[in-house]
């Protein structure tokens, strides 16, 4: 003890120290390997079937003949995923705002988290029939199926998953940037939306696209309230067509050709879902710059 | 231990004296009459007087949890934005009570600025904008003179000219802190509160901040919390001397630092407890 030098590192240190490196890398890669392999499959089966064409037509439906692209379910999955985020969003964001700056530890903001808590493990297949028996039943707006009770179950999914998320992010805000801007006289809602939005801006973002990305891939919200169809759909009171339905449809054919625009219509998903999230990015690295 | 008491022992030069201060633009009193202040249960701040002289520095003193915070956070109504805390007795601006009926929190924190102990520049806004923040929060158009202005009163416009679109965040810590009270002075305050806002700072932008406090008189009343003696010592024409949420005495900072009335100021600023 007496002596200033440090004892070397043990070889018994240096042995756990491998083996925790080891297992850590080990654990890693057993992760990466599902993720690889989908995305492996993805683009060789999928690949096939791409062509411009693939984008531009709309699926025939004939069994035999050309089965035509996939046109009017990249528009209906946009138009109703975009609907629904229309709403979510900002109600899913107000609610956070609500939790995190005016309800705090009321009752009522302990009523409401736990709420979501519940909704955001409610199956996606019950929001679905939930809006099945009270809309599609009832024939609310003149219509049956309709693209926009697909996106009223996709929104009540996507609201929890906002909601946790921009709650979550919120409170990262340090105090200190509320009280800098109560210190300089500004009121309540203008600290909520000059000062912590703001800062908290990069965080909801990422957790808004979580939601879009989970309500874009979802099938079961929308088998009984947009139903689908063939042709492009520009009218939210019609049934209207998506990636995920299109794909449930075609993926249990029995022809080679259906079953390869399903692997195409899954690996165009992927690739929007991507985009998004690269603009995403960018448009926040912009906004962070100026 | 020993090292705090050597510092606190060592012979403190005494502020200025008043005389040498040009006063540009004569500020607001504040008086604190009978003042106290609880969080929840806990009576943090008992039956406090305490006057601020108009363009004069008050040094609020004392250990740690006595309750130097919490008196000046109850001068801007800062204290009753924390959930379960509330404040009696009366905070004259001049002759208005900030805490009066009808009396506009937004207002009294407008006319009494604060700069915490920590910076905290908002991290989405550049140099600029920051400045600016205060005047935009409350609604008031903002020019190019004003920042340029608020940012001489802090001694910072000449290292932040050309980078006025930079991040706040991305200047150092002690640039930080006089961007903040760049900020504070940018809506015109007539006091300035200041909680320790040097006592993250290394020395030489601790120089910089006192120096600060010596020209921002000429402007604003300053009340400054510190736990450094000899920063007291220099930058204050008045001491106040807190001990568990009691005023024990107050008086000219000389006479406070060399000559105090009561024993335990005595034991404090010599390093016997604290
Ligand atoms: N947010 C709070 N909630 C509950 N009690 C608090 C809070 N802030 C301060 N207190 C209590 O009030 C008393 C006075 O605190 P205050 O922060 O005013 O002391 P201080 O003199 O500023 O101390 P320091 O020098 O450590 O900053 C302390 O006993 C403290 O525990
Ligand atoms: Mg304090």
């Amino acid at each position: 003890m007496s002596s200033v030098a440090f004892a070397p590192v043990s070889a018994r240190r240096r042995r756990t120290d491998k083996l925790a490196r080891a297992s850590v890398a080990l654990l890693t890669g057993v992760a990466l390997v599902p993720l690889a392999l989908i995305l492996y499959y993805l683009v060789k089966q999928g690949i096939g079937a791409i062509s411009l064409d693939f984008f531009t037509t709309d699926p025939t439906g004939s069994f035999l003949g050309d089965p035509g692209g996939i046109k009017s379910a990249i528009l209906g999955t946009v138009l109703m995923v975009g609907l629904a985020a229309a709403v979510a969003v900002p109600v899913g964001v107000g609610v956070a705002v609500w939790l995190v700056e005016f309800g705090r530890a009321s009752k009522l903001a302990h009523a409401v988290r736990y709420f979501i808590d519940v909704m955001t493990g409610v199956p996606s297949i019950v929001f679905g029939l939930f809006v099945y028996i009270t809309l599609v039943i009832g024939g609310a707006g003149g219509s049956s199926f309709a693209a926009w009770k697909g996106s009223t179950a996709l929104a009540l999914l996507m609201l929890p998953i906002v909601t946790r998320s921009a709650e979550v992010v919120l409170l990262l805000v340090p105090d200190a940037l509320r009280e800098a801007a109560y210190a300089l006289g500004a009121p309540r809602w203008k600290v909520v939306f000059r000062v912590v939005l703001p800062t908290a801006l990069p965080g909801i973002v990422t957790g808004v696209l979580l939601a879009v990305a989970r309500a874009a891939g979802e099938t079961a919200p929308l088998l009984f309230t947009a139903a689908a169809v063939n042709a492009t759909a520009f009218n939210y009171n019609d049934s209207m067509n998506s990636l995920p339905m299109l794909i449930f449809k075609n993926v249990g054919q029995a022809q080679d050709r259906l079953v390869t625009i399903a692997w195409g219509a899954a690996l165009t998903l992927v690739a929007m879902i991507l985009m998004l999230t690269l603009l995403a990015r960018l448009i926040q690295r912009r906004s962070r710059l100026s | 231990m020993s090292d705090l008491a050597a510092q606190r022992t060592t012979t403190v030069r005494p502020a200025p004296g008043p005389a040498l201060q040009p006063v540009a633009s004569p500020a607001r009193a504040v008086t604190v009459e009978r003042l106290n202040a609880w969080y929840g249960d806990q009576h943090s701040v008992k039956d406090l007087t305490l006057s601020f002289a108009p363009n004069r520095a008050t040094a609020l003193i004392g250990p740690s949890g006595s309750g130097k915070s919490t008196v000046v956070r109850c001068v801007n109504r800062m204290h009753e934005e924390i959930p379960g805390a509330r404040a009696s007795g009366r905070v004259l601006l001049d002759d208005t009570d900030v805490y009066g009926d009808g009396v506009d929190v937004v207002a009294v924190r407008r006319a009494i600025g604060m700069v915490f102990q920590k910076p905290n520049p908002f991290p989405t806004m550049s140099i600029f904008d920051n400045v600016a923040a205060g005047l935009r929060l409350t609604a008031r158009k903002v020019s190019h003179d004003q920042v340029e202005s608020a940012l001489r009163g802090a001694g910072l416009w000449e290292e932040v000219k050309d980078r006025l679109a930079k991040p706040g965040i991305g200047l150092s810590g002690g640039q930080q802190q006089r961007l903040c009270i760049a900020r504070a002075l940018a809506v015109e305050p007539d006091v300035l509160l200041m909680d320790e806002p040097a006592s993250a700072l290394d020395p030489i932008s601790t120089l910089k901040i006192e120096e600060l406090v010596q020209e921002l008189k000429s402007r604003v009343t300053i009340a400054i919390v510190t736990h450094n003696m000899q920063q007291a010592a220099r930058v204050a024409d008045q001491t106040a001397f807190m001990l568990d949420g009691e005023l024990v005495e107050v008086g000219p900072t000389e006479k406070i630092f060399t000559n105090p009335d009561d024993s335990r100021t005595e034991e404090y600023v010599t390093g016997k407890f604290g």
